[in-house]
């Protein structure tokens, strides 16, 4: 490389890193980030790899590292291994991690409107007693919402169980407060209360279709979080075949990740059938997720 | 005051009208789920289970058929040799095995990507993501089985390098750092991303004065990128001491309910959760999530404490 005398008077500054030249540092960088990403990888590739492989081949020596042809056939194993539910427990979990999301964007965004639009008597208070709930840690909460479930409500392995507690949470009331108060001038809805709408009305006509960014994180959000959901349907005893979700189903074929006797085809397309729906979710929404969700972190 | 003469133009004071009550009484409905199922969901149980840490009692035998006992059910938790103790050490100790690499890790990782590989951001941001959204319970199975001492790829690989077996999943001192590996694999990528947006809050204007001062890059990251990241780090260390504070699903699934061998991987989130939910004592149970909660709070002002102490001004 030669290093050029400045041969004209005006020297044009280069946008920084121009030109990619190889460099140690620079390959060092990209190995670094690299191995982070493969080590990200391996896992999904692992589980997709060994899902489309006959059980007896899973755990062969040297392993199996390229697909195989079982995939049909783990597909019936499992279904067997579920006595044929596996497909209920799939729509259970999508039953309830709908629920939760079509509620908690209805009540969380309702709330967060007021919060952002309206000034009222002891708002601050009111605002300021939601933040502090954020603080309790949900261990503690797992014993006496159990007990109110069984004891006080008789609803102890129903769906209601999962979805409806979590309908108006802090988290989510705070993330739409935070965005309507930023994306949403006052003008709008003193505008559309002159044409004659109700509350109400200018919520669902006007601030509904103008929020659609922040309702679609919280939304995955809820989504996945609801879907993941397994220590919640263990405590509350969705442990029949046609209760369970699937995490809870996962758990029981294979009885814990320790036992040597399970039939690992059957447990893998299970696995694959668990992740499949959040990859999909993730594959098409993740620049929104990640921007909405560290949005609210970078203040303060 | 001179009497209040109502002027002839102005209207009557407004009577009832829906549309008035309407407006006033909106933003109160519409915050009112919020605390109708805080009250139901919330509180009522929170107070519960306090009344319940004094008390003796089994779900089954009823409402009411509940026992004073005071401070026992604390003290029993406190006593020197109980699980209680133990299970706070393993889960500290898990704790520090997955969080304090997580940490090393991500930062550096964002520095980089930020720094010289911008470009690439969202695609490797991705990438790194999907592991914190993946299912704990779907996961830890795939690292269960690569753990796996007989036929696991792990043993495999090291039996190619000429090493001996090594039982993952049945070695006491060993199945904390397996638990740990998952965690700390799942939650990397959550702290490059919170790195990320922390750094990306930082002006460029700033590093441009430090150029024309003739900052070198170290220095650069000494005294610029530390201190204003300082903030996103405290939120970033905060999240993971509440969290792994909290571990239940990776150690429950990996080696099941009892911990494993010697309970080597009991955390007190699983001791909790088997004295409340196998044994029916929620008395025990309540007080140890009371505890629990108490060292939660204990660590995030330790933390807090030397986030404040290092900074001053921040």
């Amino acid at each position: 490389m030669t290093t050029q005398p400045l041969e004209t008077p005006i020297a044009t500054p280069r946008p920084p890193q121009q030109k990619s030249r190889f460099s140690f540092g620079r390959a060092g960088l990209w190995l670094f980030v690299g191995v982070a990403c493969f080590l990200s990888l391996v896992p999904f590739y692992l589980m997709f790899v060994w899902s489309s492989l006959p059980s007896s081949q899973i755990f062969a020596v040297p392993p199996h590292l390229w697909f195989g042809d079982a995939l049909v056939g783990n597909f019936q194993k499992m279904m067997t291994a579920t006595d044929n539910f596996a497909l209920r427990q799939f729509w259970n979990s999508l039953y309830i991690a709908g629920l939760s999301t079509v509620t908690t964007l209805f009540f969380c965004s309702l709330a967060g409107f007021a919060f952002a639009m309206y000034d009222f008597k002891g708002k601050q208070y009111l605002f300021g007693f939601i933040l502090i709930t954020m603080l309790i840690p949900p261990l503690v909460m797992d014993i006496p919402s159990f007990l109110v479930m069984n004891n006080f409500l008789h609803w102890i392995g129903t769906p209601r169980t999962l979805w409806v507690p979590g309908m108006a949470n802090a988290f989510g009331i705070f993330l739409m407060r935070q965005y309507i108060v930023s994306a949403l001038p006052k003008s709008l809805i003193e505008a559309a209360r002159l044409d004659g709408a109700s509350e109400f009305g200018i919520f669902m006509k006007v601030v509904v279709p103008l929020i659609r960014p922040i309702l679609a994180t919280l939304g995955i959000v809820t989504f996945v979080g609801s879907w993941n959901n397994f220590k919640g349907a263990l405590i509350m005893r969705l442990s029949e075949d046609s209760t369970m979700t699937l995490p809870l189903s996962l758990r029981k074929i294979t009885g814990g990740a320790t036992n040597v006797n399970a039939d690992w085809g059957a447990t893998l397309m299970m696995v694959v059938l668990t992740v499949i729906p959040l990859l999909i979710i993730f594959l098409f929404a993740s620049r929104q997720v990640i921007s909405g969700l560290t949005s609210g972190a970078v203040k303060d | 005051m001179q009497e209040r003469v109502p002027l002839p133009t102005s209207r009557p004071r407004r009577r009832w009208s829906y549309d008035r009550f309407q407006q006033r009484a909106a933003p109160y409905m519409f915050v009112s789920p919020f605390f109708i199922l805080f009250l139901i969901f919330g509180l009522f149980p929170l107070g519960f289970s306090l009344f319940l840490a004094f008390h003796l009692w089994n779900p089954l035998d009823g409402l009411g058929n509940w026992q004073y006992v005071g401070w026992d059910n604390f003290k029993l938790a406190l006593g020197a040799p109980d699980q209680f103790w133990v299970s706070l050490k393993i889960t500290v100790w898990i704790g520090l095995l997955s969080g304090v690499p997580q940490h090393l890790i991500a930062l550096p990782l964002a520095f980089v990507i930020n720094q010289s590989l911008r470009r690439w951001q969202s695609g490797i941001s991705t990438i790194l993501f999907l592991p914190y959204i993946t299912n704990a319970v779907a996961i830890t199975i795939v690292f269960g089985m690569l753990y796996s001492e007989n036929l696991g790829l792990l043993n495999y690989a090291l039996s190619v390098v000429g090493l001996g077996p090594v039982r993952w999943l049945a070695q006491p001192d060993l199945v904390p750092v397996s638990v740990a590996v998952v965690v700390f694999w799942r939650y990397v990528g959550w702290n490059v991303i919170l790195y990320l947006s922390g750094l990306q809050a930082i002006s460029e204007d700033v590093y441009e004065a430090a150029t024309v001062d003739g900052a070198s890059k170290v220095q650069k990251f000494f005294y610029i990128t530390l201190p204003l990241l300082k903030p996103m780090m405290f939120y970033a260390f905060t999240l993971t001491i509440v969290g792994n504070m909290q571990l239940f699903e990776e150690p429950f699934i990996m080696v099941g309910q009892a911990g494993g061998s010697g309970g080597a991987a009991l955390t007190s989130a699983m001791h909790i959760f088997n004295v409340a939910f196998r044994d029916l004592d929620m008395g025990y149970g309540s007080a140890m999530a009371w505890l629990l909660f108490l060292a939660i709070f204990v660590l995030s002002m330790i933390n807090n404490y030397l986030f404040s102490r290092g900074g001053g001004r921040q």
